[in-house]
């Protein structure tokens, strides 16, 4: 197939989703000069005609990236992420820019200034967020594989909610440079795939060391996994702190059939603790205010965006104008949280002991990940399956705590994914595998063969 | 009453790298605005800044010249405010974790003597770019080029006693830059810029008094001016049974004063913590001692070596030790076989004239150390080497020999008894006034004499042989 054929499928299917508010820009010319480009590359990439939905949050020249941010409206980058620039190399197609929570705050897709976008299974829900556009692009058959971001489960949370894969990597696995900077520490290029390989695919290519971001690790890029059909030897850990009593039935029915899976492949499971992690949205709710503050002071409306100015005309009121009408609620409280757990007086209460706490949730798993712990853990990935839309916008510790299960992931910096085990009264339910940093291709193989096994789509009660 | 002063001065040196701090964009200072800008030092969205190794190479040296203690371990800081000129909303600095601390610089307090100050800290930052009044009517015009731009921010101790003294102190840091080769702190161009903090107390209180922060110092020779204007106005507040309100202050040379810019109630909370875009920057001693191996000979030891090896005396040795440049060609010109002395009064003397100038040496040492042979062989007066000195063929290289340009020019000292004895004859028929007041006993008319032979041969008698042709002549 050409990919002027694959381009002008999605273009049809790109029409035909327009319900779901999933895209930010897109359009059947930038789609057709893709195309073109991919069809006259001399030699067919690992990504040949791939047509990917990115996120509005990764930076292109050809479309606007917005953030689903009012005060980006309109901005181009004059340069491309690294990430796409080799997805691009490799033959992928940039389909369209995805909606998101506005700057990736949020975990709706509910607080883009753009629209909220539904959950393709079920349109008075939410598909998870921030990454919930490039999400609901992929499980409604749109694109087979989507660029998100995760800053504390932007991908992982949307990916349960919605039925498809969605893999984090290890922190520093994929250049950040073109990645929209929410908390800076804790952001993740990440990807959703319909299946595991599809994810599989997209990081072995974007994955790899980048002089353009002084912290992405110099290793060589990851090899996308040859398939297993054995899990013999594999220790497996189920960390009891992610498994409360009052867990949703369906996530628990759903987990039980994934263990239960997990040992007819030869998978050992034991019981392990990560005590700390119960301090993760907190520490998270700290830690990525405090660096978002920081990044998102330079849209001041001096350079580029929109550009408003107060009524005494001053620079002061332009910054006030400017940010006051060009930020989001959700936006500005961040910003105000950030500010203030900086401020002096202040430090050393909130941001010196969220980083203590930060080390001691990343030592709980180094511990029961390490040489003589388990390979993996298996978790739920959210709480419950995909809420509905309007109902915790107006709660925000409710929102936040729909991250609960993914948040400590992030701040350790470990790889993870989210794999859709069933579904309960047809909502899928994700669970949630961590592997230690750089185990990416482990994680892959175990969670392909579990993705052969399971299906996937099976009523889980 | 007896009022103590107590300065301390942030120094910021613009490093001398090709290349900004965090990007590849140039540092050259002067271009149009807005051309050396790339996404990083713009600040655009996604953009995120990489560390400059020869920025870091640089203020370790300017650390081991200043005998700071290099940490192998050392933290970007982000410091928060808003203002135009700031691109990301946040300044890339070093705040709790610097490059280096613990160092000192050694100088000749005009009041004191040798003294030692303390150097708290040296840390790299980036530079904010500028605010331009002038270009547009009614508006305020913002060029980046200079964003971005590596510098290394220099926090002495509070040890530092007068005005005076803070000048000299600026004096022999800038030596010491310009020597290992870390700045050309060129006020002008604002690569070397001061903010000074001074306070007051008793003489002999061992607490510190309240301190004023004062900026916009644009010269050394302002910085001492405004430590004076400031430490009389807060000498004039105490005496006057006033208090002392920690402030920032901005100097205006046209007035000599200072002027509130803020007070501390208003003054910014930066809201410093680590820069998650840049991993701490890890050293190994390996990398500092090399670096260490590599400083120059730095003024101090220059000064001492030029006493101790080519005999001059300490002010000379002072002066020619002042700039590397200065020192390297005094070598060159003992090297190439002038006596040190000689070649000391030249370098000293029309050579730095000619240096500062022209901003480099026009003649070469080996022609300059032949003609102070041929001063000192009595071929070419003193008076008449100057004017070779100064011709535009010593300076050209593909001239002959320098006698040969004296000789070209006429100034070869002419010591032949009898061409003595014409411009003798000259001068004695064309004063004899004087000539019948020597004769009458007044004797010390001879260097009269002397110097109108002298005169009237144009430097090129040699006046140690003009003496005896004028006794003689005088006596008949």
């Amino acid at each position: 197939m050409t990919a002027a054929a694959v381009a002008k499928d999605v273009g049809a299917r790109l029409a035909q989703a327009a319900g779901l508010n999933a895209t930010l820009h897109w359009s059947a010319e930038c789609l057709e000069a893709e195309a073109r480009r991919v069809d006259g590359m001399s030699t067919q990439g690992a990504l040949h005609a791939l047509p990917l939905a990115v996120k509005d949050n990764i930076v292109t020249i050809e479309e606007p990236t917005t953030c689903g941010s009012r005060i980006l409206e309109g901005y181009v980058s004059p340069f491309t992420a690294t990430a796409v620039r080799r997805l691009r190399a490799a033959g992928a197609m940039v389909a369209c820019k995805a909606n998101l929570d506005e700057f990736a705050m949020g975990s709706s897709t509910e607080h883009s200034a753009y629209g909220r976008v539904n959950n393709p299974l079920d349109h008075e829900r939410v598909p998870g967020g921030s990454s919930g556009g490039s999400a609901a692009l992929v499980a409604a058959d749109v694109v087979p594989a989507a660029l998100g971001s995760e800053t504390g489960g932007s991908v992982r949370q949307p990916a349960s909610f919605c039925g498809v894969v969605g893999v984090k990597p290890t922190y520093g696995r994929v250049s950040r440079y073109g990645l929209v900077a929410f908390g800076s520490s804790l952001d993740c290029i990440s990807v959703f795939g319909k299946t595991v390989n599809h994810a599989s695919r997209v990081l072995a290519v974007m994955s790899g060391p980048d002089p353009l971001d002084a912290t992405s690790v110099d290793r060589p890029p990851m090899k996308a996994p040859a398939a297993i059909s054995s899990l013999a030897g594999l220790k497996v850990g189920l960390p009891r702190e992610y498994f409360p009593s009052d867990l949703h039935p369906g996530v628990r029915a759903g987990l039980d059939r994934t263990v239960a899976t997990l040992r007819e492949l030869g998978a050992t499971i034991s019981e392990v603790s990560l005590p700390h992690s119960k301090y993760a949205v907190p520490t998270y709710y700290i830690i990525a205010p405090a660096e978002a503050a920081a990044n998102l002071a330079r849209y001041d409306g001096v350079r580029y965006g929109v550009r408003r100015v107060g009524p005494e005309g001053d620079i002061s009121s332009l910054y006030r104008a400017t940010r006051g009408s060009g930020f989001g609620a959700e936006v500005r409280r961040r910003i105000l949280i950030g500010t203030y757990v900086l401020s002096a007086g202040y430090y050393d209460a909130y941001y010196r002991k969220a980083q203590t706490v930060r080390a001691l949730i990343a030592q709980d798993f180094h511990q029961v990940l390490g040489a003589n712990g388990v390979d993996l853990l298996l978790t739920p990935t959210t709480p419950t399956p995909a809420f509905k839309a309007g109902e915790k916008t107006e709660d925000p510790v409710q929102m936040y705590l729909a991250d609960i299960f993914v948040c400590a992931i992030s701040l350790a910096g470990l790889p993870a994914l989210s794999l859709p085990v069933g579904r309960d009264r047809g909502l899928p339910i994700g669970a949630q595998l961590i592997a230690g940093a750089f185990e990416e291709p482990r994680l892959l193989a175990v969670a392909a063969l579990l993705e052969r096994t399971l299906g996937g789509t099976e009523e889980v009660r | 009453m007896s009022w103590e002063t107590v300065i301390g001065l942030e120094v910021h040196v613009q490093l001398l790298t090709r290349s900004k701090m965090f990007c590849g964009c140039s540092t050259a200072f002067g271009d149009p605005p807005n051309t050396n800008v790339c996404p990083v030092c713009l600040g655009l969205p996604g953009a995120l800044p990489v560390p400059n190794a020869q920025a870091i190479r640089l203020a370790t040296r300017a650390a081991l010249a200043l005998g700071c203690t290099v940490q192998s371990r050392s933290v970007f800081a982000r410091k928060n405010y808003f203002y135009p000129d700031l691109p990301k909303g946040y300044q890339i600095s070093q705040f709790d974790l610097p490059l280096a601390t613990h160092g000192w610089l050694e100088f000749d307090s005009p009041e004191r003597g040798r003294m030692r100050c303390g150097i708290t800290r040296l840390h790299v930052e980036e530079d904010a770019g500028k605010l331009l009044h002038d270009r547009v009517p009614g508006k305020t015009a913002v060029d980046l080029n200079r964003a971005g731009t590596p510098l290394a921010e220099i926090v002495s101790e509070p040890d530092i006693r007068s005005p005076a003294e803070a000048r000299v102190y600026l004096t022999t840091l800038k030596q010491i830059l310009a020597y290992a080769e870390v700045s050309d702190c060129s006020m002008e161009q604002g690569s070397l810029r001061v903010d000074a903090n001074i306070s007051i107390r008793k003489a002999g209180d061992s607490t510190f008094g309240v301190k004023c922060e004062v900026k916009n110092l644009n010269s050394f020779a302002n910085v001492e001016r405004a430590l004076t204007a400031e430490r009389d106005r807060q000498i004039g507040l105490v005496e006057s049974g006033q208090r002392i309100t920690q402030s920032t202050l901005l100097f205006n040379a046209g007035t000599g004063q200072v002027r509130l810019l803020r007070s501390k109630e208003e003054s910014h909370d930066y809201r410093y913590f680590p820069d998650p875009d840049l991993p701490p920057l890890v050293l190994t001693q390996a990398w500092i001692d090399e670096q260490r191996g590599a400083l120059p000979e730095l003024p101090d030891a220059k000064r001492e070596r030029l006493v101790m090896a080519y005999g001059l005396s300490l002010e000379h040795a002072r002066v020619i030790a002042a700039d590397r440049a200065i020192a390297s060609y005094f070598e060159a010109v003992v090297a190439a076989g002038a006596e040190a002395q000689a070649a000391a009064n030249w370098v000293m003397g029309d050579a730095l004239a000619g240096y500062n100038a022209a901003g480099h040496f026009t003649v070469a040492p080996a022609r300059l150390a032949e003609l102070t042979r041929l001063v000192a062989q009595n071929k070419v007066s003193q008076q008449a080497a100057k004017r070779v000195f100064a011709s535009e063929d010593l300076a050209n290289p593909s001239t002959t020999s320098t006698l040969a340009i004296a000789e070209k020019l006429g100034l070869t000292q002419v010591s032949d008894t009898d061409a003595l004895g014409s411009w003798v004859d000259e001068v004695l028929v064309a004063f004899p006034k004087e000539v019948e007041r020597y004769r009458a006993g007044e004797t010390k008319l001879i260097a009269f004499f002397v110097g109108q032979v002298m005169k009237r041969s144009q430097g090129k008698a040699d006046p140690k042989g003009v003496q005896p042709v004028l006794a003689e002549k005088l006596r008949a």
